[in-house]
């Protein structure tokens, strides 16, 4: 093998792969270089360059000056409807998706499989198949333009795939070791506290950065649902590029895209591995 | 539950099994039927709203196939179809060819493999909003990278395809390849890694160089992932919505217009309900049109399992 490394082949290859990873760096170095750049500095050259003057003050201002739709609070605000929205809505459906997974899968009851087959469907019902039917039902409750109703709408939705992801790890454990239990008195609690949670953690890191990641970016049912104030920050990146189309000020904006991306960027720079297992477990279906 | 059964014993009453099993009746069919309840309901009536004269609020009435026949026939409509269908193919092919080669190039045992894919995989992480907002900037030709090329002295450069009617669906191809051929790259990989070891050894024995090897023993393998991910990716560019928001927000004009953002303008900036309804069930008659055929193929495939 040692031999072969320095062939001209292999230099090729390398040559390609460094060449295309490179191409795949540039929009995230371009814009935490403008994040660093002054405004005037990127009006007067192009969005691609060098900070003359490191500008870390554009990260300040972009967390809690800049003024989004008449409000001038910064991304802060916008940040903390998003973390509010996706932390609960990411507890809720893994904890009830795990629940139902190991119901469909382990417990079985009458009906199961039917039942099962249609909460699937949900992974491929387009989100606009369902924005009016959310409509009138945030609407009657009382619940549009808040969080509350976004987190309903993402506990609800995402049950089809923490359900499927559960279900799916969970078929694997002998069915021998349920039926035991039962005999042993156990009920369908005390067997999913006992025996299917510590079983469970790789599924569940899987299907909570699955989720996070979602909710996080999820941007249709945002801006449908809710309005200034209390809009996730999705829909709250959109609002600012429109607000600062006359003005240009690419240096804070870039610095609120980094902000607004790092959550899950993080994530996947940690959980790499188990975000990967459940992109490819939710193609596979 | 051993509490209600210590507490049936000191009352003395014996508590029938339906009302002591209820916390977990309660468990498994409320989240279960609430999913499939929504998703059923919610379906049928927008459908049934699809058929309905229904403008600002939603009304009864049946208006039969006019409201399809209203929205097929606007410019918008036709637009955002021709765009769906260049757009999908372009992005659907362009993407299995860049994840393809990508995953047989970091398949050849090369180093630092982990940090290459990691950097292949990233922008899948980030949101549409996010790529779409970035790809905005570099590819705006008055501060992206036509100026910069223009300040390094090549004047006569031109890279507007944002502001271009012809080309601006291409801006779109581009950011979503770059944000989602990672994805490709990940399947394709663990496909390739799964090839039999005999068979490339048998191939090897029978003096098949690399690029026969791939050809005729490697590639074939990968069929059934090659379908999963072009159906996964057109599923994506059906419901495409937020990158194209982002970054071109329709225009210039309506040249990018997606049947997503159509559905959009009819149900809540036009307040034209029946006729936003109908758009929404054509986009999920063109997932259908996607999602049969696949549903199908891959029942026969189970069958030639179980059965051979």
């Amino acid at each position: 093998m040692r031999d072969r490394t320095f062939a001209p082949s292999r230099m090729l290859i390398y040559l390609v792969v460094s060449l295309v990873a490179v191409a795949y760096l540039v929009p995230l170095i371009v814009v935490v270089l403008n994040s660093l750049r002054s405004n005037e500095e990127i009006v007067q050259t192009s969005m691609i360059g060098w900070p003359r003057q490191w500008a870390f003050g554009n990260y300040l201002t972009a967390w809690s000056d800049f003024c989004v739709a008449q409000t001038c609070a910064g991304i802060r605000p916008y940040m903390l409807n998003s973390a509010l929205v996706t932390i609960p809505a990411t507890i809720f459906s893994t904890l009830l998706g795990a629940v139902a997974g190991y119901a469909v899968s382990l417990w079985r009851f009458r009906g199961d499989s039917w039942i099962y087959g249609v909460v699937t469907l949900g992974i491929f019902l387009p989100q606009q198949m369902r924005l009016l039917p959310w409509t009138i039902v945030l609407r009657d409750t009382g619940l549009m333009n808040t969080l509350t109703g976004l987190v309903i709408i993402h506990t609800i939705q995402g049950l089809s795939f923490t359900t499927l992801f559960c279900r799916n790890y969970y078929v694997a454990i002998p069915q021998e070791l349920i039926r035991a239990a039962r005999v042993d008195g156990a009920g369908f609690f005390r067997i999913f506290w006992r025996i299917i949670l510590p079983l469970s953690p790789p599924i569940l890191i899987v299907t909570v950065i699955w989720q996070f990641t979602h909710i996080w970016n999820e941007f249709l049912y945002g801006v449908t649902f809710t309005t200034g104030q209390q809009q996730p920050v999705t829909a709250a990146l959109i609002a600012l590029s429109a607000a600062v189309a006359d003005i240009p000020q690419h240096g804070v904006q870039s610095a609120a895209v980094m902000i607004a991306a790092l959550p899950t960027l993080l994530i996947y720079l940690i959980g790499g591995k188990y975000f990967v297992r459940g992109l490819t477990a939710g193609a596979v279906k | 539950m051993t509490d209600t059964v210590a507490a049936a014993s000191r009352t003395g009453r014996p508590i029938p099994g339906a009302v002591r099993r209820l916390p977990e009746y309660l468990a498994i069919w409320v989240p279960l039927l609430l999913s499939a309840a929504h998703l059923i309901s919610f379906a049928l009536w927008t459908i049934w709203i699809s058929f309905t004269p229904s403008t600002l609020v939603p009304v009864s009435g049946w208006v039969g196939l006019r409201n399809y026949t209203a929205v097929l026939a606007t410019r918008n409509w036709k637009i955002a179809f021709d765009n769906l269908l260049l757009f999908g193919s372009a992005f659907v092919l362009l993407s299995l060819v860049t994840g393809l080669m990508l995953a047989i190039l970091l398949d050849q045992r090369i180093r630092g493999e982990n940090t290459l894919r990691s950097i292949f995989l990233y922008p899948i992480a980030v949101s549409f909003v996010v790529t779409g907002t970035v790809w905005s900037w570099l590819l705006n030709p008055g501060f992206g990278i036509q100026k910069l090329v223009h300040d390094l002295g090549w004047t006569s450069f031109r890279f507007d395809w944002l502001v271009d009617r012809d080309m601006a669906i291409w801006t779109i191809v581009i950011a979503a390849i770059w944000q989602s051929s990672g994805f490709a790259m990940a399947l394709f990989l663990a496909g390739l890694r799964s090839v039999d070891a005999d068979l490339v050894k048998a191939a090897q024995i029978d003096g098949a160089g690399p690029v026969r090897m791939y050809r005729r023993v490697i590639l074939p393998t990968l069929w059934p992932i090659t379908i999963t991910v072009i159906v996964v990716q057109l599923q994506f560019a059906i419901s495409t919505f937020d990158l194209v928001r982002a970054l071109t927000n329709g225009g210039p004009g309506i040249a990018t217009q997606l049947p997503a953002l159509v559905v959009y303008d009819l149900m809540f900036q036009r307040g034209l309900l029946g006729r936003g309804a109908a758009a929404a069930v054509l986009m999920l008659l063109i997932l259908l049109a996607v999602l049969l055929p696949y549903a199908a193929w891959r029942y026969l495939q189970r069958r030639r399992a179980t059965h051979a």
